[in-house]
């Protein structure tokens, strides 16, 4: 049987593959691909939960999620591109000018 | 021309001589400043002389007469404790009288002779000019102190010749020894114008005013009214105060010892202020002052025997000095000394009499000494002279004459004068016979000691110096007729005091008699002695002479003169005698030394504790200040750099989370996830 | 029987293709992977009865997003990136704390795991109605206002995005 903890399990692994992801890897699009990868998973939870309690509001919720997903990452590669012009790499180290 | 009416000139020409001297003498040619300065005592001395000459015509009673230029003080009523007593009054005026005539004569007539004197002594030496100058300015100060007519104007004429004094002794001022006698001179004067002070002070409270007829006025009606008497103590100490001034002055003891240091000076100053007049000044103003002084007969006494004292102890130093100025100073001294003594015994008119003549012969002793030295190249040391007589024969001849007359040889004036001082001394009524002896003494020993320095200079062999010896001549004319115009002085003045017993007049004495009027006070018996005892004490006197003369003859014209000879003779007193019985050395040890040594002292305590504050207070401001920049610098900046170090410190780990990182800032962000899901998981129940 | 192989089929292209994004040399390879990734949470989907949201999660996302990030990939990939260092140097706290986090996540969910087990649902509640029809009739009645936020947020988007890369005109400098 497939219960509804499955797919929680499920979500909860995507989730923290795609926290080390955005922690560990030095190229910006991995990382950004690895926040795609979260909101993934947290979508999965959504429609588990709409599944399981038979509401639609999962669903519609789960549809926004995908909305601001695709809008931000339309932004981040946007602030990529105007990042990359100044310096013409993708390592996210050599961004530091925050630094101390 | 009224010549009376213009005795207010005579101080004058001379200070304008000094003036111009003084200002522009430099650039002038020596002839020009010799000309102005003689010149302007010939014209007070031609003023002087038509002056007297008119007094003589007037009755004896009225012989005075008083020029009052202005009123130069007047400050107001006068008070004691007794009430007022006047008002303090002083005019700039001028008194002729019969002894202010006798004076100016004697200084402006002897100091004319000395100026042309000087013209040639003082030709090569560079302050010309100056020594003119002085010399005028000298003249000013002596004419204001004898014709002034008040006690004050007498004091500033008594300073001034004080001060000419000291520029004179000190002519010579690259010499230490001519700056140091210069300054004893001057110092030790000043000891006796306290005394001077102090006894016009007094004359001041008791008679409120100063003027010279006031006071005597002033006295006699005192005395008549019977308000003052004889032996007061206000006159003894009035007239004890005048007499230490006239001590200071006229060289008496204890305040004689400038008078031989004050040969440093040159030969003429030598012979117009110390043996011609200023000393004198002392005699002049005790007589001025005989009112106070009949009035204090225990203070006659005092001068009587202070001069006595005073006339044998130079003497006796006399006897055995070297130095021809040396000599004739001591000479000097014993010379006042006498004077003294004649005012002392009340002989007044003798003391001035003898000042007149004396001022003669001395002079001419001096100058003629003078020509000696300059014939000799500055060589003033009797033992290196001898037989000089026919190599300058008129200054021989009239240093003869001007030896005779102070011996007291009869016919030349010293007799008159010097024998006149004997009778009286034995005679008068304040006289005694030990003072006559004492005179007798010194009369003797004068005439010794005159006539070796006549001998040791121009008989026996010569003791001359072999390179100077073939210099020597006779002096210029300049110098050589007021020698022989002082020489014919020196013979002829003595006889206007032509003495009674020798069927004289005595004019002298009579003509002085209005100053010297007696006072009304009471006397006990006159003694009255006949012309034959006179004459008898004259012969005693130039007996006493002769002796003198005898012992000098046979001892330094007969036999060559030889130090050891000489030294033998006197034994142990030698050294004493030769060096002035020690006394100059007994003031160093007195009062010399102990005025260096407060002033060295008061130096060290300026040099330790007055510096010493000022440079403890230098160093105790470095201190505060290295102790201050030492609180800045480690304190407070301190305070500062351990804020911004502690800051530093604790931010440097604080600051290590800024990395700058992105994923380090998520990585911290998903610890704090965890730290709250862990939270909601297992902190709450 | 069929659910759960399908589940754990689509669960296994999901995870697989997720740890294959994250751990490939090439950005390209990663990008690919994601798209299975997707793929597979389509999937999922649509054993969780939510086919609308699958064909989304597929128009959208693996067609719009995947396909933009290949363009950006495509557009700036630098060929030295390729031979760096793949992994930053924080990776073993980043371990240590995922692990932690889905340790905290696995507990919390097994003890509360009584919470999941529910009355098997006899009756959907859809009825008749598609899930797509389900899913547009609550967006415009009850979320009509986050539709139109929505919407808005969108345009922001795109406004964003375009003036971010624009290319500056010397005059703008």
């Amino acid at each position: 049987m497939v219960t509804t903890f499955h797919f929680l399990l499920l979500s909860a692994a995507l989730f923290t593959i795609g926290v080390i992801g955005v922690l560990t890897r030095r190229n910006i699009m991995v990382i950004l691909m690895s926040i795609e990868l979260m909101m993934n998973a947290v979508n999965i939870n959504l429609i588990a939960f709409s599944d399981r309690l038979q509401q639609v509001t999962g669903q519609v919720f789960a549809i926004f999620v995908i909305t601001v997903a695709a809008a931000e990452a339309a932004v981040g590669l946007g602030i990529v591109i105007a990042m990359f012009k100044n310096k013409e790499t993708m390592n996210i180290n050599e961004i530091d000018l925050m630094k101390w | 021309m009224n010549f009376l009416d213009l005795i207010w000139l005579i101080p004058l020409f001379p200070a304008i001589g000094f003036v111009i001297n003084g200002l522009i003498g430099k650039r002038l040619p020596k002839s020009a400043v010799g000309v102005i300065a003689a010149g302007a005592v010939l014209l007070s001395f031609l003023l002087s002389a038509g002056a007297v000459y008119q007094l003589l015509q007037l009755e004896p009673e009225h012989r005075s007469h008083t020029v009052t230029l202005y009123e130069w003080i007047n400050a107001g009523a006068l008070r004691t404790t007794e009430g007022p007593i006047g008002q303090f009054k002083v005019d700039w005026a001028f008194l002729l009288d019969p002894l202010s005539s006798i004076m100016i004569l004697v200084v402006t007539g002897i100091g004319f002779l000395i100026h042309v004197y000087s013209t040639g002594y003082m030709h090569e030496e560079d302050g010309f000019y100056r020594f003119f100058a002085y010399l005028n300015l000298f003249m000013f100060s002596m004419l204001t102190l004898v014709l002034g007519n008040n006690y004050l104007m007498m004091f500033i004429g008594w300073e001034g010749v004080g001060l000419c004094s000291y520029l004179l002794i000190g002519y010579y001022f690259h010499k230490k020894s001519a700056g140091d006698a210069a300054k004893k001179a001057f110092v030790v004067n000043r000891v006796g114008d306290w005394g001077l002070s102090i006894g016009i002070m007094l004359i001041l409270l008791t008679f409120g005013s100063l003027d010279f007829k006031v006071v005597g006025e002033k006295v006699r009606e005192g005395v008549m009214s019977g308000a003052l008497h004889v032996s007061d103590p206000i006159f003894i100490t009035i007239a004890l105060a005048l007499f230490v001034g006239a001590a200071g002055k006229s060289a008496q003891i204890p305040l004689y010892v400038w008078l031989p240091d004050a040969m440093e000076g040159p030969t003429p100053v030598s012979a117009l202020i110390h043996a011609a007049t200023m000393v004198t000044a002392g005699v002049y103003m005790v007589s001025r002052s005989n009112f106070i002084y009949q009035m204090a007969p225990q203070a006659m006494t005092v001068v009587a025997v202070v001069g006595g004292l005073t006339a044998f102890f130079a003497a006796s130093i006399g006897l055995v000095q070297y130095d021809i100025k040396r000599v004739l100073a001591y000479s000097t001294v014993s010379q006042l000394g006498y004077m003294f003594l004649a005012l002392g015994v009340g002989a007044f008119a003798a003391g001035v009499f003898h000042l007149m003549t004396h001022a003669f012969f001395k002079a001419l002793l001096f100058l003629g000494s003078g020509s000696v030295i300059h014939a000799m190249h500055h060589e003033q040391d009797m033992r290196k002279m001898g037989a000089l007589r026919k190599k300058i024969p008129w200054t021989f001849g009239t240093m003869l004459i001007g030896t005779l007359a102070i011996a007291g040889t009869p016919g030349l004036a010293g007799f008159f004068s010097k024998d006149e001082i004997l009778w009286k001394a034995f005679s008068s009524r304040q006289g005694h016979i030990l003072l006559w002896f004492l005179g007798a003494c010194v009369a003797g020993m004068t005439a010794f000691y005159m006539f070796r320095l006549l001998f040791m200079t121009f008989f026996g062999e010569s003791r001359v110096d072999h390179h100077a010896g073939h210099h020597i001549h006779e002096s210029p004319n300049s110098m050589v007729v007021p020698l022989v115009i002082l020489a014919i002085g020196s013979v002829v003045a003595g006889y206007i005091g032509f003495p009674a017993w020798l069927g004289g007049s005595n004019a002298f004495e009579h003509f002085l008699e209005p100053v010297f009027e007696p006072l009304p006070i009471p006397h006990g018996p006159e003694l009255e002695y006949s012309h034959l005892a006179e004459a008898g004490m004259a012969a005693v006197s130039v007996l006493v002479a002769v002796i003198g003369f005898s012992l000098a003859y046979f001892k330094y014209s007969k036999r060559s003169w030889e130090e050891q000879r000489e030294v033998r003779q006197y034994g142990a007193l030698f050294p004493v005698l030769l060096n002035k019985w020690y006394i100059d050395e007994l003031y160093d040890a007195l009062f010399v030394n102990r005025a260096k040594d407060a002033g060295r002292n008061l130096w060290k305590f300026d040099a330790k504790v007055v510096d010493g504050v000022v440079n403890g207070s230098a160093w105790g401001t470095v201190e505060s200040a290295t102790g201050s920049s030492w609180w800045d610098r480690w304190i407070v900046d301190g305070l500062v750099r351990f804020i911004g170090g502690f800051i530093k410190t604790v931010s440097w780990p604080v600051r290590l989370i800024q990395t700058g990182y992105v994923q380090n800032y998520a990585l911290v962000m998903i610890l704090g996830v965890l730290v709250f899901i862990g939270y909601v998981l297992w902190g709450t129940p | 029987m069929l659910e759960l192989i399908l589940f754990y089929t689509f669960a296994a292209i999901a995870v697989v293709s997720a740890i294959f994004v994250i751990t490939s040399h090439n950005v390209v390879h990663s990008a690919a992977f994601l798209g299975a990734t997707l793929f597979g949470v389509a999937g999922i989907f649509l054993t969780l009865h939510a086919e609308f949201l699958a064909g989304v999660q597929v128009i959208v996302y693996v067609g719009g997003v995947l396909v933009l990030f290949v363009f950006v990939i495509m557009l700036i990939s630098v060929e030295r990136a390729e031979h760096e260092r793949q992994f930053n140097r924080q990776w073993t706290i980043a371990l240590i704390t995922s692990a932690i986090l889905i340790g905290e996540i696995a507990w919390g969910l097994f003890r509360g795991k009584d919470t999941f087990v529910l009355p098997p649902v006899v009756q959907r509640a859809t009825g008749p109605v598609g899930n797509s029809e389900q899913v547009g009739t609550a967006l415009y009645t009850s979320y009509l206002l986050p539709f139109e936020i929505a919407s808005i947020l969108l345009l922001v988007a795109i406004v964003g995005a375009v003036v971010l890369s624009k290319r500056r005109t010397p005059a703008e400098e």
